[in-house]
């Protein structure tokens, strides 16, 4: 029944007159527990296609556990993902990233040993076709495949500027700057959903800005649909479509950025409540 | 015409370079684990072992087991009585490699995945011995001599065509000709292989990020794999001319020592650099015996590439074309 229902479901139009489909990815009633510990608690929400959509909430408060459980790296110990109308069984991080599920991590997780463009064209791995034995065999075709890839990565770095430091290993990179080729490198698989473990984390002001420019480039030019983590409400606020509020793994709070601001719970959360 | 003592020096170096390539053979195993997964394998030695073994086992028609079957039910069972073509039991053992490459992955590293590094090295220590046993019990312990129809000997043409040119016949092994080949071919193959494919940048992603590597959609499991092949296959390599040259035996495991002050000299991570590390010791080696060894009461084969090492160690070590970490504070 699922199935169908929800890719049926009617999209919605944004505040500022985007138009967002239907839904692309249901998480239900996932629950995780580590031993005793439950990172999250019985937690159901979708995510539209083309929409930006943030998990926001405290430290602790199950974030970063509910992206790794988007991506493949947690296994809900109860729950269902439901992704492009379908159930997902339990699958491998690599599977999951095939399927073109993308993402970025909270602490960066790139190839130090290798240039900023080889950084970017292991993104394209999924992508890629012949095997390797037709890469030993056929290496004319290998090698027209490569520059393809080539091409589109090229486009990626100039949309994210970063023309200049493309053939610097990322080891030698600043902060600022890996956080975007994590992005390029997310980006180049051309994936559906693209996870952000807080994009914005550790940046100065101007970094931020550039950071919350390219979400939305993103988003605007190729149609990715983004699920992004972030600490800074202000950007949140600024740019997503809708938000998902935990508290330690609870949620408490789904809506736009509106309907949370004004969410008593979240307030509280937030803000603490006073006592009487 | 150059004075004699030039000239056997020249024949030396030759001597040496070609030595330095069966060192780099062995190196060039341990680099290639090293660059896809971090790990110092310090079983690549018996690998070799384990591959020259099953090789010759193949070629005379050995059963494998022969010994352990006799001993529980009594039987005198020892060979098939076939003996295989050189290049026919060369696949058979590639295919075995293929296969110890697979278990190994599946029995040791699969349960070892996010572990330090001096973890997984334990680990191969565990596998150096356990393969070593394996292979004792499998094709018996007796120095066995292989023969895959590579030639070996001094070469004639060599000799004559320099004896004509300089007056001074050159005595090279044929062999050893034949290795530097198959090294040039090797090298260019696995070089060619992890800048340019599909499967080398893969490979090299995993080397450096295991957790980035997998959210790009890599199977860890199957580049181990094929690492672990590739790495058996070179071992195969390292295993016929080391075999063919001094015959199979278990000392042949002990190659692996010659391989680290190689691998200190051109880095852990470089391919081309286990080459040129190989081909400075054993010229190095050959040399320095030459020259000073008569002054210091020789043997100085024994030792020199060892010092060398530790010089490297002290002034360079990340080796001569070894990668820099650096790292931001």
């Amino acid at each position: 029944m699922n199935a169908e229902t929800a890719m049926k479901t009617e999209g919605y139009t944004t505040a500022d007159g985007r138009k967002i489909g239907g839904v692309l990815m249901e998480m239900k009633n996932i629950t995780l527990r580590f031993g005793g510990v439950t990172a999250i608690k019985d937690i159901s929400f979708d995510i539209r296609d083309g929409e930006i959509r943030a998990i926001i909430g405290p430290n602790g408060a199950g974030k970063s556990s509910m992206l790794n459980v988007i991506s493949g790296f947690y296994v809900p110990t109860e729950g269902e993902v439901w992704f492009k109308g379908f159930r997902r069984g339990p699958m491998k991080p690599y599977q999951v990233a095939q399927l073109g599920i993308a993402r970025t991590f909270q602490n960066i997780a790139l190839f130090d040993g290798m240039t900023v463009l080889d950084n970017i064209m292991t993104g394209r791995l999924t992508l890629m076709k012949t095997g390797i034995l037709a890469q030993a065999m056929w290496w004319g075709s290998a090698q027209r495949e490569e520059s393809a890839h080539r091409e589109k990565v090229e486009k990626i770095i100039d949309f994210l500027e970063i023309q200049a430091i493309r053939k610097t290993p990322v080891g030698r990179l600043p902060y600022g700057l890996k956080k975007r080729v994590e992005l390029a490198r997310a980006l180049a698989a051309e994936p559906k959903i693209l996870l952000l473990d807080e994009p914005m984390a550790g940046m100065n002001v101007e970094e931020k800005e550039d950071m919350c420019r390219f979400i939305l480039d993103v988003n605007d030019e190729f149609g990715t649909t983004i699920c992004l983590i972030e600490h800074d409400m202000g950007v949140v606020m600024d740019l997503s479509d809708r938000v998902v509020v935990m508290d330690y793994g609870k949620k408490i709070g789904d809506g736009t950025p509106d309907e949370v601001r004004a969410n008593p719970e979240v307030i509280a959360a937030y803000l603490g409540v006073a006592h009487d | 015409m150059l004075p004699d003592q030039i000239l056997f020096a020249l024949e030396v170096t030759l001597n040496g370079l070609m030595a330095g390539v069966m060192y780099a053979l062995v190196a060039l195993g341990f680099v290639l684990i090293f660059k896809a997964s971090g790990i110092f394998n310090y079983a690549q030695g018996v690998l070799a072992l384990f591959a020259a073994l099953t090789l010759v086992g193949f070629q005379n028609g050995q059963i494998p087991f022969a010994h352990l079957i006799n001993a529980t039910f009594g039987t005198n069972l020892h060979t098939f009585g076939w003996t295989l073509p050189g290049i026919v039991a060369i696949a058979l053992t590639a295919g075995v490699m293929v296969l110890l490459a697979w278990l190994i992955e599946r029995l040791v590293l699969k349960h070892l995945v996010n572990q330090p590094p001096i973890i997984l090295f334990m680990a191969t220590i565990g596998l150096a011995y356990f393969l070593e046993g394996l292979g004792d019990v499998m094709w018996g312990a007796d120095i066995k001599t292989l023969d895959v129809g590579l030639p070996q000997g001094i070469s004639e043409t060599v000799e004559s065509a320099t004896a004509a040119l300089l007056g001074y016949g050159f005595f090279i092994d044929n062999l050893d000709i034949v290795a530097t080949i198959v090294a040039v071919i090797l090298v260019a193959t696995l070089t060619i292989f992890s800048q340019y494919s599909k499967q080398g940048r893969a490979l090299r992603a995993v080397a450096d990020d295991h957790q980035a590597a997998l959210s790009v959609g890599i199977s860890l499991r199957f580049i181990w794999v094929l690492v672990w092949s590739i790495a058996g296959f070179v071992a195969l390599v390292a295993g016929i001319m080391w075999g063919t040259k001094s015959g199979v035996q278990f000392s042949l495991s002990l190659i692996a020592l010659k391989a680290l002050p190689v691998l200190m000299l051109g880095g852990f991570t470089s391919i081309p650099g286990a080459i040129v590390g190989g081909l400075i010791i054993g010229v190095g080696e050959k040399l320095f015996e030459f020259t000073i060894g008569p002054m210091i009461g020789g043997a100085t084969e024994n030792w020199f590439a060892y010092v060398l090492a530790l010089l490297f160690l002290v002034f360079r070590p990340q080796g001569l074309f070894g990668e820099k970490i650096i790292e931001r504070v």
